[in-house]
């Protein structure tokens, strides 16, 4: 059963009275536990679709299933639950709150979520994510005393806060130099592997794509291309257990 | 989100910022701190009036003779005499609501003891039960004459402490002899310190007599003349006119009466006057009905037709008191006016900021979207932000102004007095504030589109 299921995703932008479409109905299926890598061209409607996946925004038109929900019709206040509690997210440009330390940009997240825990426990499970990464010895630092592949994974351990189920990164690499990109690509294939996080991360980088198990090309809003493991072929009934088990979606 | 994460996350943001946080609360900290040294003063102020009322007793009524008019020219209150000894008598014996009562004779002139002299400001010629009515029972020396004396017309009378000082120097002065107007009176007793009025004329300033005493020993001659060199053979039961108060232009209004005249038209016999009475009522509830009582007395007494005018006037504190409390209260209602129209200034700067602070943060906003927070968690996270802002602005404004009225009573000496009804309202104020003008930059910020937020620069 898959995950995510995309029906005939459409998103038109209105400037004016100038109707740009930029996704021209999108479908795929993509199940728990995979690795996916969205490439494209600049202005393919790869970040649009991102975006739409995330439930930052909301298709024009057509359905969009997440764990048998159709998530496309919520509304913004469940779709923000939604986004606390099930997705992680990492940007191109880190996005982290720049006067405050690690350790608390970690822990943001978790006071929007609605089953509040208290502060030590939240500042546990912050230090506990930031081992996670790799950066047990920069609680305290703020962003602008950490390396770019550090603050990126200060991104990701704040991704990762809640326990989210699924992972969407936004050319998480796009900043980073080759080195600390790879740095961070290992990361996330060990979250995918041990953790059996499914990730979904867009790139136009063809190195950063092979690091995937899935790649789907996407070229002026329509899904061109989409070669690696068929959602059959993965084995990973223990991570669909998993998530089911914690019910993390809702 | 907990209410106390969300105020610890908006310490943090204004922490980020402090110099600007101070600038943008200057408005909030000068209205507060204005309402409050306003407040503290003006308390102040009127609890001294009050106290001050309280000391020339706080119940008491004055009734004054009425006025004398002639040809549309009105001499003044008292120069018409038509207050008698019995009118007093009648006030206490008719009238249930006052409590005490005493004549008053007024006199000034000057007193002499040894080869120092002095004019006290008041020279009252009463009875003991003058000292009831003021309230004014604890004397520092001596005792109270009588009213033996009083009958008597006993030269005997009480000094205040201003006339003490001025006249005997740390002398004891009971037992000595001082002299008015050659009459030389025993000192029985010393008042106790009064202090001055709220006018600020000295209570103490004074010496007491029995009535008849001054009535008839001593006011014969000084009644309507303070310039005792000036002073004729004059006595009080003629009717004053202006002329008479002018004695170097004397201008007869009439022709004068022949010998003869006055022999055809005899003047009936006037009975003794007084110049005032002074009555208390039994409590500050009571005064109108005790005024009410002493109107209708002396309508009767007087024989004042239902459609004639009074011969007499009434005066009460509670007229007074009134006027100078809604004075004060009018200079405080003022001030707090302005200090309201500072807040109204503080808000807007507080509006103001929170914007700019709103577009600043576009890309955190959305960022907090983005990971999970609601529009109402944004909200709410930047009313709280203002309504601290507000608040740290009001607690430094409740600091400057408690500072200031302090420094005022340090320095100026004027009475002020805590008003924790103010700091109360001052926090309510300050918060009310920063909800109202915090409102619309929050509400900005939860309309906010995560997307674009995130992609603002
Ligand atoms: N808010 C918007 N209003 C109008 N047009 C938009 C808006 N956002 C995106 N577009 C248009 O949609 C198209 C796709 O944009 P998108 O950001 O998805 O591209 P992309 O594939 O992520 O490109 P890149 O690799 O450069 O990030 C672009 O042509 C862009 O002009
Ligand atoms: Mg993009």
């Amino acid at each position: 059963m898959a995950l995510i299921e995309l029906k005939q995703i459409f998103k038109t932008y209105h400037i004016g009275n100038m109707r740009v479409p930029v996704l021209k109905g999108v479908s795929l299926q993509i199940a728990a536990g995979e690795l996916v890598a969205l490439m494209g061209t600049s202005g393919s409607g790869k970040s649009t679709l991102m975006n739409i996946l995330g439930c930052l925004d909301r298709p024009t038109s057509g359905e969009y299933w997440l764990n048998q929900k159709e998530v496309g019709r919520f509304s913004a206040d469940d779709r923000a639950n939604l986004r606390n509690r099930s997705m992680g997210f990492v940007f191109q440009s880190f996005n982290l709150l720049a006067r405050a330390s690690a350790l608390e940009n970690v822990i943001m997240p978790l006071s929007y979520a609605t089953d509040t825990i208290s502060d030590r426990e939240a500042r546990r499970r912050g230090r506990e994510m930031l081992g996670r990464v790799g950066l047990d010895d920069r609680l305290d630092h703020e962003p602008s005393q950490l390396s770019g592949g550090q603050q990126q994974r200060v991104a990701i351990a704040r991704a990762l806060i809640n326990r989210p189920p699924v992972l969407f990164a936004d050319e998480p690499t796009g900043n980073l130099d080759s080195n600390t990109s790879s740095e961070v690509l290992r990361m996330f294939q060990e979250l995918n592997r041990e953790d059996g996080i499914t990730i979904i991360l867009v790139t136009h980088d063809p190195m950063v794509a092979q690091h995937a198990d899935r790649i789907i090309r996407i070229s002026d809003g329509v899904i061109v291309d989409d070669v690696g493991y068929r959602i059959e072929q993965k084995p990973q009934a223990v991570i669909a257990g998993r998530i089911s088990d914690s019910g993390d979606i809702s | 989100m907990t209410i106390h994460r969300t105020v610890r996350t908006a310490l943090q943001a204004l922490r980020r910022n402090p110099m600007r946080a101070l600038l943008t609360t200057l408005g909030i900290v000068i209205g507060v701190g204005a309402v409050i040294a306003m407040m503290e003063i003006g308390n102040g102020s009127s609890s001294a009036i009050k106290k001050s009322i309280a000391s020339m007793g706080a119940n008491t009524i004055l009734i004054l003779p009425g006025t004398a008019a002639s040809g549309g020219v009105s001499f003044g209150s008292g120069s018409v005499m038509t207050l008698t000894p019995q009118d007093y008598e009648a006030i206490l014996r008719e009238c249930p609501s006052v409590s005490s009562a005493a004549p008053m004779v007024r006199a000034r002139t000057q007193v002499v003891y040894g080869n120092r002299n002095w004019v006290p400001s008041a020279i009252a010629g009463t009875t003991p039960s003058f000292l009831e009515v003021r309230d004014w029972m604890d004397l520092s020396e001596g005792e109270v004459f009588s009213d033996r004396d009083v009958l008597n017309a006993n030269k005997v009378c009480m000094l205040g402490q201003t006339l003490v000082r001025e006249l005997f120097q740390g002398e004891s002065p009971v037992g000595k002899e001082i002299r008015i107007k050659n009459v030389s009176f025993r000192v029985v007793g010393v008042l106790g310190a009064k202090g001055a009025n709220m006018m600020g004329s000295d209570q103490d300033d004074i010496l007491i007599a029995p009535w008849t005493t001054i009535k008839y020993r001593i006011s014969g001659s000084t009644l309507t003349m303070t310039n005792q060199s000036s002073s004729t053979s004059e006595t009080s039961s003629t009717v004053n006119t202006l002329s008479k108060l002018y004695p170097g232009s004397q201008q007869s209004l009439y022709p004068v009466k022949s010998e003869i005249q006055a022999a055809d038209n005899p003047m009936p016999v006037r009975f003794t006057n007084i110049d005032q009475i002074l009555t208390a009522a039994a409590t500050s509830e009571e005064i109108p009905e005790a005024i009410e009582q002493i109107t209708a007395t002396l309508r009767e007494r007087h024989r004042i037709r239902q459609d004639e005018a009074e011969d007499f006037t009434i005066r009460d504190m509670t007229e007074m008191t009134k006027t100078l409390s809604s004075t004060t209260k009018l200079m405080t209602n003022l001030l707090l006016c302005v200090a309201l129209i500072s807040l109204l200034v503080g808000g807007v700067g507080i509006m103001n900021i929170m914007l700019v602070s709103v577009t600043e943060r576009t890309r955190e906003i959305g960022l907090r979207m983005a990971v999970g927070a609601r529009a109402r968690d944004i909200l709410r996270q930047f009313l709280v932000e203002s309504v601290v802002l507000c608040l740290v602005g009001g607690g430094a404004g409740i600091l400057l102004g408690h500072g200031g009225s302090q420094l005022v009573r340090l320095f100026l000496n004027w009475p002020v007095e805590n008003s924790p009804g103010a700091i109360a309202a001052a926090v309510l104020v300050s918060a009310a504030v920063g909800i109202i003008f915090g409102y619309y930059p929050a509400w900005r910020a939860s309309r906010l589109d995560p997307i674009e937020a995130l992609r603002y620069e």
